[in-house]
């Protein structure tokens, strides 16, 4: 019976192909060129491990949002309760609120990468290659670490930051205990740790543009100011488009930081809870999966408005050469 | 030459489940059956612990010279989520550790084998009574903790404060906390997170009052007495003899203590070894009784033994499970001074471990421990208290409105666990 499989099978398959290949022999390179097969092995890998690792995962999660799951696997329809529930949760409006305010700060980043990105791209700077790797630096380190670092740093009683401010006669507060000032210490972490990314992006950018440019503006009178803002910015405006979308996706998405930072008796919590945060919780600490998975189909959706919406708007300011 | 493969895995697959189900047979026949050696996974999350459980497992074998033991250890931020998966998928350990909030999700699951021998008499009925569900026996008892007053000498003498006694009461603890506070020094007197099982569930049932009905249907939290255990730790912070609540967020309190900023905790046995291996409390601390209100309690929680319903050892995982249970199991864990032991006459040895502190304290207690508060779904309701009386301690909510809405969202969750 084991013997019998193997034996025969490849024998078989052969045989298949065997009359096929003289069949066309004359049209063989115009039909090897065009053949959509092959766009399909070469797309294929990608696009198996996308459908196998997201997109199927995802069309499961929105099944998931419409059940009710118990504690071992089993799950029963529940239709529309999940997000009947959801758009009553206050928590959850908090949740969108906080991650949008994430978002926004965020978006400061990219002005600061810029800067620093045109500052080491000025001519005869010395040291570029050290300084790019420095701020690129926090990019490689695993989030997890920063945060701890940082949680350290913020400490109200025993922190860095605030024993710096009291040599110069500050009193600094509890930054990500305190209810007012948490969320904006954490965003400026986030922000701190993707500066050198977006830096090396725009400075790429920056090396594209032609100095032809701006030797015609400064023949015809531009300072350095009116060229940052009539050449760079406009060259520059597909690589600003670029980290500007991956910054908010990635703002969306906040979770590692709120979760090292943000312990759960912290005060704060309501106030910088996520949405990622919020669906973790659900998920994996109150065993209510459907509703998980609800509300990671509506981040998702928020999500794709939000990018869509982008996409949309960079007819107004992205110029492609 | 895959096929092939696949063929000979397919072959080897049905021999290996062809000798397990001979294996849990009675292998009457089959002069084979007898030989069989088999190995059974045991999984926990502290591997301080490991060391201890390995020569148990070899004391095992030698009374069951065919069964091995592989422990299994996974940190206990990704235990539960790691076995809730695997006990979904049927590929949970043989035999693994179970705590009080989690217990009753997995035996109402049906993801538990029942009826356990034990003899209940050896052991604190607390502990015994946490492992039941529906009449059955689900969990043999491992070991236990339970809460004390752990102080700093040295402060407490430098202000003139006479070291905590079995006698003490609120009104005790609450005015050596404020002689003990010195702001000057950052010094404060007596402060706790909005913890249950370190903190407030103590308070609450030292005031009379409850946290769940006996029957696990109704929360306890409007009841005057359980919010009059609550404004034990929110009196503290608002008269200032507590850390903040900030404060105690960005620099926990057993640190605070650590570095002599904190005067008194309440804190498990479990610290034990923590403070004995730190240099600044290694000889400055001790510990007593916790002070009494109306009444004195103390909230009892402990480890048990359980043994997955679809095991496919199910003979030789109860035996283990059982012998986890037994004297000579107990006497292995207690020489190391980690755990204290539930099996009783057992727990001198631990107590003995660090002869500088009291640690008979934590057993004085038991006569009037309390069982740690469970339900079905225990955990959806402990992020509701995490998160409402966080607000309480932190100023933002009264403490009497945070437990009034504490207890009508616990009472909703606690509606669901029935259907």
């Amino acid at each position: 019976m084991a013997d019998t499989v193997p034996r025969t099978s490849p024998v078989r398959r052969a045989g298949h192909r065997v009359p096929s290949a003289p069949a066309r022999p004359a049209r063989r390179r115009r039909t090897s060129a065009q053949n959509p097969l092959w766009a399909l092995v070469f797309i294929g890998p990608t696009a198996l491990g996308l459908a196998v690792f997201y997109i199927w995962p995802a069309l499961q999660t929105l099944y998931y949002s419409f059940t009710t799951w118990g504690a071992f696997g089993g799950h029963t329809w529940s239709g529309l309760d999940n997000y009947t529930e959801l758009a009553h949760d206050p928590e959850v409006a908090t949740a969108f609120v906080n991650t949008f305010w994430y978002a926004v700060l965020g978006l400061l980043g990219i002005p600061i990468a810029l800067t620093l990105a045109a500052a080491l791209n000025g001519p005869g700077r010395r040291g570029v290659s050290t300084y790019r790797t420095l701020m690129f630096l926090p990019v490689v380190t695993m989030p997890a670490a920063v945060a701890i670092i940082w949680r350290w740093l913020y400490n109200g009683d025993y922190g860095l930051i605030n024993y710096l401010l009291s040599i110069v006669g500050i009193q600094g507060t509890h930054w990500i205990s305190n209810p007012r000032t948490a969320l904006a210490c954490v965003a400026a972490v986030g922000i701190w740790s993707t500066i050198g990314y977006n830096m090396v992006i725009l400075m790429a950018g920056l090396k594209a543009i032609s100095p032809h440019y701006y030797e015609a503006a400064a023949m015809d009178g531009a300072g350095p100011v009116r060229q940052f803002f009539s050449i760079t910015i406009p060259l520059l405006s597909p690589s600003l488009f670029f980290v500007t979308v991956l910054s908010v996706i990635g703002s969306l998405q906040t979770f590692d930081l709120v979760y090292v930072m943000i312990g759960r008796t912290n005060p704060a919590l309501p106030q910088t809870r996520t949405v990622v945060y919020l669906f973790y919780q659900k998920a994996f600490i109150e065993n209510d999966r459907g509703y998980a998975a609800a509300l990671a189909f509506v981040l998702l959706l928020v999500i794709i408005a939000v990018t869509g919406l982008q996409f949309r708007l960079q007819r107004r300011w992205v110029h492609y050469e | 030459m895959l096929n092939r493969l696949m063929a000979a895995g397919v072959v080897a697959l049905l021999a290996t489940a062809a000798a397990c189900s001979s294996g849990s047979g009675s292998g009457g026949g089959d002069s084979a059956g007898s030989d069989e050696k088999v190995t059974l996974t045991y999984g926990l999350w502290d591997k301080n612990q490991v060391p201890a459980m390995e020569k148990v497992a070899t004391a095992f074998k030698a009374t069951h010279p065919n069964v091995s033991v592989s422990v299994q250890v996974t940190p206990f931020d990704s235990y539960w989520t790691k076995l809730q998966a695997a006990a979904t998928g049927g590929e949970a350990p043989d035999v693994f550790w179970m705590n009080g909030p989690n217990f009753q999700l997995y035996a109402s699951n049906g993801v538990l084998m029942p009826d356990l021998k034990i003899d209940s008499s050896v052991y604190p009925a607390a502990l015994v009574k946490l492992y039941q569900y529906n009449g059955k026996q689900f969990g043999v008892p491992k070991d236990f903790d339970t809460i004390g007053l752990w102080y700093n000498k040295k402060i407490l003498d430098a202000a003139g404060i006479k070291h905590p006694t079995p006698g003490w009461t609120w009104a005790d603890v609450r005015s050596a906390a404020k002689k003990a506070t010195n702001p000057a020094k950052g010094v404060y007197g007596l402060g706790g997170l909005p913890a249950g099982q370190e903190n407030f569930y103590n308070t609450i049932y030292q005031a009379g009052g409850y946290v769940i009905s006996p029957d696990g249907k109704r929360s306890g939290y409007d009841d005057p007495n359980t919010i009059e255990g609550l404004k034990f730790w929110t009196d503290l912070i608002q008269e200032g003899t507590s850390p903040s609540m900030q404060e105690m967020s960005d620099t926990e309190p057993l640190k605070m203590f650590e570095s002599g900023k904190l005067a008194m905790l309440y804190s498990g046995s479990w610290n034990a070894v923590e403070l004995a291996h730190n240099a600044n409390t290694a000889k400055s601390v001790d510990v007593a009784p916790l002070p009494a209100g109306e009444k004195k309690a103390t909230v009892i929680h402990g480890l048990a033994n359980v043994v997955f319903d679809r095991t496919k050892h199910p003979e030789q995982a109860k035996q283990f499970a059982e012998f986890l249970g037994s004297k000579q199991a107990a006497d292995i864990q207690a020489s190391t001074g980690i755990v204290i032991p539930a099996y009783n006459g057992t727990q001198q040895a631990w107590v003995k471990a660090f002869p500088q502190y009291h640690l008979q304290s934590f057993l004085d207690e038991l006569p009037f421990a309390v069982p740690y508060p469970i339900s079905k779904n225990t955990a959806a309701w402990n992020t509701l208290e995490t998160d409402l009386l966080t607000k309480a301690w932190s100023g933002s909510m009264p403490v009497d409105q945070a437990a009034r809405q504490l207890a009508t969202e616990m009472n909703q969750e606690l509606a669901k666990e029935g259907k």
